[in-house]
């Protein structure tokens, strides 16, 4: 059985950092496109939930242990898989063992030979692909939603690779359900083969990244705003299945213009300054030219001599 | 009460450490020692020799809270004795704290540094907190009112932990006057600038605190009010041990303010809310500390309390 969907006219807000001027920018639209013709896809029978893929981040965690202890793996026409993604990592709380199981899933990691010295995550990674992929197969999971927390003030955003029919309504309805809620979309624009993180293993899928949170701590809040989103999900499944229409309409996507370390001292390598306090938090808010973005330690300020730009904020040390 | 009459007289307080990466992924401090490692310039002060140290070094290259054992429960009586002296066997952290111990000690001899400074952080949202380990300390009580009064209108609360069992060997307690700094909110890794700044003028008071006392300054008697540990409270589990519910949103943020009897404590992952059966009103902190969930600890409760320091004035 086939339901029917429509197409998304979508604009994307870069902040282009090549640009030189003295005023303030607006945001400029990256690329627009229109398709007036609606579009079909199969049923989406089976999905995948992962958490713990960063063993420190404990929302997905706890999640994905009180699903497993419900014994959950149908809800209404979909079946369920649910995935505890790195337990090494999980069970010493740590982000990982060996290295970062999220960009371990480049087709090319997932095809390459396995020695003794392969570190245990990429071993975990072919095995992952062999359970709810394999990447790029018929067989793959029709839908791989992987569940992350990030220290910074980012609030709930859907993180996803290609421009993806199902994201960007599951966006669009997730807008519409969770209203005292911003949901908000970042983009990477990387070709499948090289999307290294979990959810380019399923057909379709994205990472939903929640903060604030520390590492190694679940907040109720937290914790409950993600089941909420991951529900109204499971319900547009539901809707779509059933053969409901998604009518045409826009989103709004943040990308990725590029990573900012911090200052650091060119002999150590240690850093030298803190973010800003006027910085700290302000994740999504538009950083002007002449903005401050970091406080060294001994006193100055560090500006921001670029064009505008909106700045997504990121752990000081990845572990 | 008539001892508060007198003046109490100490010796000068001349020999300060300030300790950094107890827990080496508590950044403040990490990176306040580093700083103050290389430029010293801002501690010192007239007549005091004030060392900042790294203390568990290896933890803080890892950008993880202890290697082996934690360093801030290690300094124990047994740890410390000459008996245990073998070497190879024993945990990264039992050999960093008898190693602590021949710098800034022996604990308990006069040998001992005067005061040590503990810097650290926590996730749970208790903002600027001194941590007291005896509530017949003059000294430390007359420093923490300084430092109250010099912070004010901001807030710096005291936590006092003399509580039989629930209090611990710490690295500061090898001083005769321990200190500990704990300041947050702030996840474990991470540097936020506020918090840093923020443990910076502590710490800026504290030492400004010890000069004036060193010049012979007597500091009149005083009332400081303390928050006395009581219990400690853990989350629900099942019978594996795993938690079974997380701090309930009313709660979370929360420390410091009175948590009553029928107040909503925990929420279950499905959703159902426990309430707080204490037969008063607490008042918790460390409220979802990270490092905490295995120490079988959610918070902690306390209970407000007034201390009188008396007059103090060197020897």
């Amino acid at each position: 059985m086939t339901a029917r969907t429509s197409s998304v006219l979508l604009f994307v807000c870069l902040y282009n950092k090549k640009r030189e001027s003295n005023i303030q920018l607006t945001p400029s639209f990256f690329f627009s496109w229109k398709q007036m013709e609606s579009v079909s896809f199969p049923l989406l029978s089976r999905v995948a939930i992962c958490g713990g893929t960063h063993g420190n981040e404990m929302t997905g965690v706890y999640m994905m242990r009180h699903l497993q202890k419900e014994k959950i793996d149908k809800i209404g026409s979909v079946s369920v898989s649910t995935v505890l993604s790195n337990p090494r990592a999980v069970e010493v709380c740590r982000r990982y063992v060996e290295t970062d199981l999220n960009r371990c899933f480049t087709e090319a990691l997932l095809n390459s030979p396995v020695t003794d010295s392969t570190p245990y995550e990429l071993r975990r990674a072919q095995e992952l692909n062999a359970q709810i992929g394999p990447k790029g197969s018929k067989e793959a999971v029709d839908l791989l939603i992987d569940i992350h927390n990030t220290t910074s003030n980012m609030g709930l955003c859907l993180i996803f690779y290609s421009i993806d029919w199902f994201t960007l309504h599951i966006l669009k309805y997730l807008q519409s359900k969770m209203t005292s809620v911003e949901v908000r979309a970042i983009q990477l624009d990387i070709p499948i083969s090289e999307a290294y993180s979990l959810e380019s293993v399923g057909k379709h899928g994205f990472a939903i990244e929640v903060g604030p949170q520390p590492n190694g701590v679940v907040r109720a809040d937290i914790y409950n705003m993600v089941k909420e989103a991951v529900d109204h999900v499971f319900s547009w499944l539901q809707e779509f299945n059933s053969g409901s229409t998604f009518e045409e309409g826009e989103v709004e996507a943040y990308t990725l213009v590029k990573s900012i370390d911090y200052p650091r001292n060119p002999v150590t390598g240690e850093i030298t300054a803190a973010i800003h306090s006027q910085l700290q938090d302000n994740d999504f808010k538009l950083l002007q030219r002449g903005d401050p973005i970091f406080l060294s330690f001994s006193g100055e300020t560090v500006k921001n001599r670029a064009a505008a730009i909106i700045c997504r904020g990121k752990d000081m040390r990845a572990r | 009460m008539s001892s508060y009459n007198n003046t109490a007289r100490f010796s000068e307080a001349r020999r300060v450490a300030i300790f950094g990466g107890t827990h080496g992924n508590e950044m403040s401090g990490v990176t306040l020692v580093n700083l103050w490692t290389k430029n010293g310039a801002e501690i010192q002060r007239k007549a005091v020799e004030a060392v900042p140290f790294i203390t568990n070094p290896k933890a803080v290259e890892k950008c993880t809270r202890y290697v082996d054992t934690d360093l801030n429960r290690a300094f124990t009586p047994e740890n410390l004795s000459s008996n245990r002296m073998s070497g190879n066997n024993l945990p990264y952290e039992v050999l960093r704290a008898q190693e602590i111990n021949r710098i800034f000690g022996p604990k308990g001899s006069p040998e001992a540094y005067d005061v040590i400074f503990d810097l650290h952080n926590t996730t749970s949202n208790m903002g600027c907190t001194l941590i007291l380990e005896s509530s017949k300390d003059y000294f430390n009580l007359q420093m923490m009112n300084y430092i109250k009064k010099a912070m004010a209108p901001a807030s710096c609360l005291v936590l006092l932990n003399e509580h039989p069992l629930l209090k611990y060997s710490t690295s500061r307690s090898v001083a005769k006057h321990p200190v500990g700094l704990e300041v947050g909110p702030q996840p474990q890794g991470v540097l936020r600038s506020n918090i840093f700044e923020a443990m910076r003028v502590i710490l800026k008071h504290a030492l400004d605190f010890i000069e004036l006392f060193n010049e012979g300054v007597e500091f009149p008697p005083c009332t400081v009010e303390v928050f006395r540990v009581l219990e400690r409270i853990d989350y629900p589990r099942d019978a594996n041990g795993n938690i079974i519910a997380m701090v309930h949103p009313n709660l979370q943020d929360c420390d410091w303010e009175p948590l009553n009897p029928g107040d909503p404590m925990f929420q279950t992952f499905d959703g159902k809310t426990i309430h707080y059966q204490g037969s008063g009103t607490v008042y918790p902190t460390f409220i979802n500390e990270a490092a905490y969930y295995e120490k079988q600890q959610a918070f902690i409760t306390t209970r407000r309390e007034t201390l009188v320091a008396s007059a103090i004035k060197k020897a």
